[in-house]
C-alpha cells in the first residue's frame, strides 16, 4: 500500500483516531518528566543560578517553532503538486501550533532574558528572528482565515509559505547583519540546541525536546482531524442546501 | 472550433452542470440558455480558461477572445484610449471602422466614466473586435443596450461568422441570430455528480 | 505589454489616479516624526536613515491594495487573463508602474527629506543608492501580496500584515548602507542588490499563480 493512501481524509481518520490518546499520553509522560527532572533533580548553573532551567520549556518550544513551519512549507509544496486535501489541512492545523511554540519560545525567552541581561527584551539577533517568525505565522493564519474557499485557501497560503520561507531565511541573516552592526561583539548566553551544556542539563532537555516533538504531532493530527470533520460538514451542507433539480424543458440535444 | 465533450463545470467545489457534449463549427454560433444560477457563467468562464473543468474535454482550435459581465473599462480613460489598449494586448490596431460599427465614433474621446451604461456596453463589446480571435464567449451581451444597439451588435455578431469566426453566447434574449441553441437545464448536475470535496463524503 | 504600462501610467497621473499620494504621506511621516522624538539634531541625525526608509516603505504600501483591485472590480484582469498577454509579465508591468509611481519619485524627494532630519551630508549618496536598489524590491514583493489578496473585501488590512513581514531583509539593508555609508555600506547595497534581482526574477511567477487562483 502505498504512503499517499493516507492522504484520503477517511483513512487518515481511521489510522490516527486511535493513535491520539497514546500520542496525548505519550507526550504528557515526556514533557512532564522533562520539566520535573530539570526544575527538581539537576543542579543550578554557576553563572545563571536557577533561571537556567527554563531552558526545560525554552529551547524544546523554539525547536518545535522552527520544525512546525518547515512541517508546513512540506505540507504546503505536497498540496501544490499532489493536490492531497488533508495535506493542505495538516499545514493549516499546524499553523496555530507553530504560532503557540513561538509565543512559548519569545515569552520564556523575554522571562529568562530580565535576571540575566537585566531587561525583558533585547534585539538579541535570535529573538528577533523568532519575533519576525512570529509575523510570518500571523499573516500566514490570518490569509486562511480571510479566504472562504477552502481550496482558493488552501493554493495562496501555500504560495505564501513558500515565499514566506525564503524570506525568512533572507531575514534571518539580514538581522545577523544588522545586530553586529550596532552592537559588535556582543554574544547572548544562550544554550544552542544542547550540545555545549552539560550532560546533566542535556539528558532532561533532550527528553523535553522529544517530549515536544511528539506533543506537536498530537496536537497537528488532532487539529488535522478538526479540520477534516469541519471540511466534510461543509461539504454535506453544501450538497443539501443545493438547488433542486430544475424540471427539463426540452430533451438533452447533443 | 470548440468541441467539448462529457464537460462537468463546478462553482464554489460544486458541480453545476454535467454531461454537456457540443461543437461549435467556424461560422456557427451557440446561445446558452437556462434560469439565472444555472450555470452560464460558470461554463463560459470554463471555457475560456479562467477556471479548470472538473471532468471532460474542451478543445478548441481557435483562440477564444471573451466577454464578462463587467465591461473593463476604465472610467478615466476616453473610451479611444480604452479601446487602444485592449488593441496593444491584442496586437492590433484600432480603426475608424471598429468606432462605426459599435456607433462610437462620436464618442471616442469622451471620458468612459461620462458614458452610460449602454454606451460602457458598446466600448466594452468593440474590444471583442480588436481581439482578432476567432471565437467569441459573450456573457450575457445585449444587457442594458436598447433595440437599436442589440441590432448593432446582432449584425457584428452576423458580421464575425460570416468571417469564419465562432460564437458561444449566454443570453435570455433573442438577438435574432440564426444560431444553435443549448438549454443548459437539461444538464443541470444530479445530486450524485461528484463534487471536489467528494473525498470527505 | 507596453500597452499595459502606459495605461496604468495615465490612469495614476490622472485626477483621482493617486499619483503623489505616497509621497505626500512619505513627507508627512518625516514632518511628525520630530514632533514625536524632539526636536534634537543630534537624536534626528541618528534616527533619520530609519525614519526615511520606514516612511518609504510605508509610502510604498499605501498605493498597493489598488495595483490589482481596480481591475479586479472592473473586470479587466479576467479579460487580461484571457488575452495574449502572460500573468508573469503583468505582474512585473504592474510592479513596474507602482515603482516608477512611488518607488522612483521617493527616491527622489528623500535627500529633501534627510535634510529635514539632519541627515549626515556624507549619508546622502548612500540614501539615494540605498533607495534606488531598494525600492523596486519593495515593488515587486508587494504586487505579490496584492496579488494574493486581490478577491479579497477586506484585502487592504490584510495586504499589510502579509507584506511587512517579507519587508524585513530589504529595510534591514538598505537603512544600514545608509548609517554605515563608507563603512561597510556597500556590502549592504549589494545583499540588498541580491535580494531586489532575486525577487525580480521569481516573484512575478509567485504573482501570477496567486493571480490564477483568485481568478478561478
Amino acid at each position: 500500500m502505498s504512503l499517499w493512501d493516507y492522504a484520503n481524509p477517511r483513512k487518515f481518520l481511521a489510522v490516527t483516531t486511535p493513535l491520539l490518546p497514546w500520542l496525548a499520553a505519550a507526550s504528557a509522560l515526556l514533557v512532564g518528566s522533562s520539566l520535573i527532572w530539570g526544575f527538581f533533580f539537576t543542579p543550578e548553573a554557576e553563572r545563571f543560578g536557577s533561571t537556567v532551567k527554563i531552558i526545560y520549556l525554552h529551547v524544546p518550544a523554539a525547536l518545535m517553532a522552527i520544525n512546525a513551519w518547515l512541517m508546513m512549507l512540506v505540507a504546503s509544496l505536497i498540496w501544490l503538486v499532489r493536490r492531497h486535501h488533508v495535506s493542505a489541512l495538516a499545514a493549516k492545523a499546524a499553523a496555530p501550533v507553530g504560532v503557540t511554540m513561538t509565543l512559548i519560545a519569545l515569552a520564556t525567552g523575554a522571562i529568562w532574558g530580565q535576571p540575566t541581561w537585566g531587561t525583558w527584551w533585547v534585539w538579541d539577533p535570535r529573538l528577533t528572528s523568532f519575533l519576525i517568525l512570529f509575523l510570518f505565522y500571523l499573516g500566514y493564519i490570518a490569509l486562511w482565515e480571510a479566504i472562504e474557499d477552502p481550496d482558493t485557501a488552501a493554493d495562496l497560503t501555500s504560495v505564501l509559505c513558500m515565499v514566506g520561507s525564503v524570506f525568512a531565511i533572507l531575514s534571518r541573516y539580514a538581522v545577523r547583519f544588522w545586530n553586529q552592526g550596532l552592537h559588535q561583539g556582543t554574544s547572548v548566553p544562550v544554550a544552542t540546541g544542547g550540545r555545549t551544556v552539560a550532560d546533566v542539563y542535556f539528558i532532561p532537555l533532550a527528553i523535553g525536546m522529544v517530549g515536544f516533538g511528539v506533543l506537536f504531532v498530537w496536537l497537528v493530527l488532532l487539529r488535522t482531524g478538526s479540520e477534516i470533520r469541519a471540511r466534510r460538514t461543509r461539504a454535506l451542507l453544501a450538497r443539501a442546501r443545493r438547488m433542486p433539480p430544475v424540471p427539463l424543458a426540452t430533451e438533452r440535444e447533443a | 472550433m470548440l468541441r467539448v465533450r462529457d464537460l462537468t463545470v463546478a462553482r464554489g467545489g460544486l458541480a453545476v452542470l454535467e454531461g454537456l457534449t457540443f461543437a461549435v463549427a467556424p461560422g456557427e454560433a451557440l446561445v446558452l440558455s437556462g434560469p439565472n444560477g444555472v450555470g452560464k457563467t460558470t461554463l463560459l468562464r470554463t471555457l475560456a480558461g479562467l477556471q479548470p473543468p472538473l471532468a471532460g474535454e474542451i478543445e478548441a482550435t481557435g483562440q477564444a477572445a471573451y466577454a464578462s459581465h463587467a465591461d473593463g473599462v476604465k472610467g478615466q480613460l476616453t473610451v479611444a484610449e480604452n479601446l487602444r489598449f485592449w488593441a496593444g494586448i491584442y496586437g492590433t490596431r484600432l480603426t475608424d471602422d471598429v468606432l462605426a460599427a459599435f456607433a462610437l465614433a462620436d464618442l471616442a474621446d469622451r471620458p468612459a466614466r461620462t458614458l452610460s451604461a449602454g454606451q460602457l456596453r458598446r466600448t466594452g463589446l468593440a474590444r471583442l473586435a480588436l481581439t482578432g480571435r476567432p471565437l467569441w464567449l459573450l456573457d450575457e451581451p445585449t444587457v442594458s443596450l436598447d433595440a437599436e444597439s442589440v441590432a448593432l451588435f446582432a449584425g457584428q455578431v452576423r458580421r464575425h461568422l460570416a468571417t469564419g469566426g465562432a460564437a458561444v453566447i449566454a443570453s435570455h434574449i433573442d438577438i435574432g441570430l440564426d444560431a444553435l441553441r443549448l438549454d443548459l437545464r437539461a444538464y443541470v448536475a444530479t445530486e450524485t455528480a461528484t463534487g471536489r470535496d467528494e473525498a470527505f463524503l | 505589454m507596453r500597452a499595459l504600462l502606459l495605461r496604468d501610467l495615465r490612469i495614476a497621473t490622472r485626477a483621482g489616479g493617486g499619483f503623489g499620494l505616497g509621497l505626500a504621506f512619505f513627507l508627512i511621516v518625516v514632518v511628525l516624526v520630530p514632533f514625536g522624538v524632539g526636536a534634537e539634531t543630534a537624536t534626528l541625525r541618528l534616527i533619520a536613515p530609519g525614519i526615511l526608509w520606514v516612511g518609504a516603505l510605508l509610502a510604498a504600501l499605501l498605493t498597493l491594495d489598488r495595483l490589482f483591485a481596480l481591475d479586479w472590480e472592473d473586470g479587466s484582469l479576467a479579460l487580461i487573463a484571457t488575452s495574449p498577454a502572460p500573468l508573469e509579465g503583468v505582474a512585473l508591468l504592474k510592479a513596474l508602474a507602482h515603482w516608477l509611481t512611488t518607488g522612483l519619485p521617493l527616491t527622489l524627494a528623500a535627500p529633501l527629506l534627510g535634510v529635514l532630519l539632519n541627515l549626515a551630508p556624507e549619508a546622502y549618496p548612500w540614501l539615494v543608492a540605498s533607495l534606488l536598489v531598494g525600492t523596486p524590491a519593495l515593488s515587486v514583493i508587494g504586487t505579490f501580496g496584492a496579488a494574493l489578496t486581490v478577491g479579497l473585501r477586506r484585502g487592504g488590512l490584510l495586504l499589510s500584515l502579509l507584506v511587512l513581514p517579507l519587508y524585513v531583509p530589504t529595510l534591514i539593508f538598505g537603512a544600514e548602507a545608509v548609517r554605515r555609508g563608507a563603512d561597510g555600506g556597500a556590502t549592504a547595497l549589494a545583499l540588498m542588490g541580491g535580494i531586489t534581482l532575486g525577487a525580480l526574477a521569481l516573484l512575478p511567477f509567485a504573482a501570477a499563480a496567486a493571480l490564477r487562483v483568485n481568478l478561478r
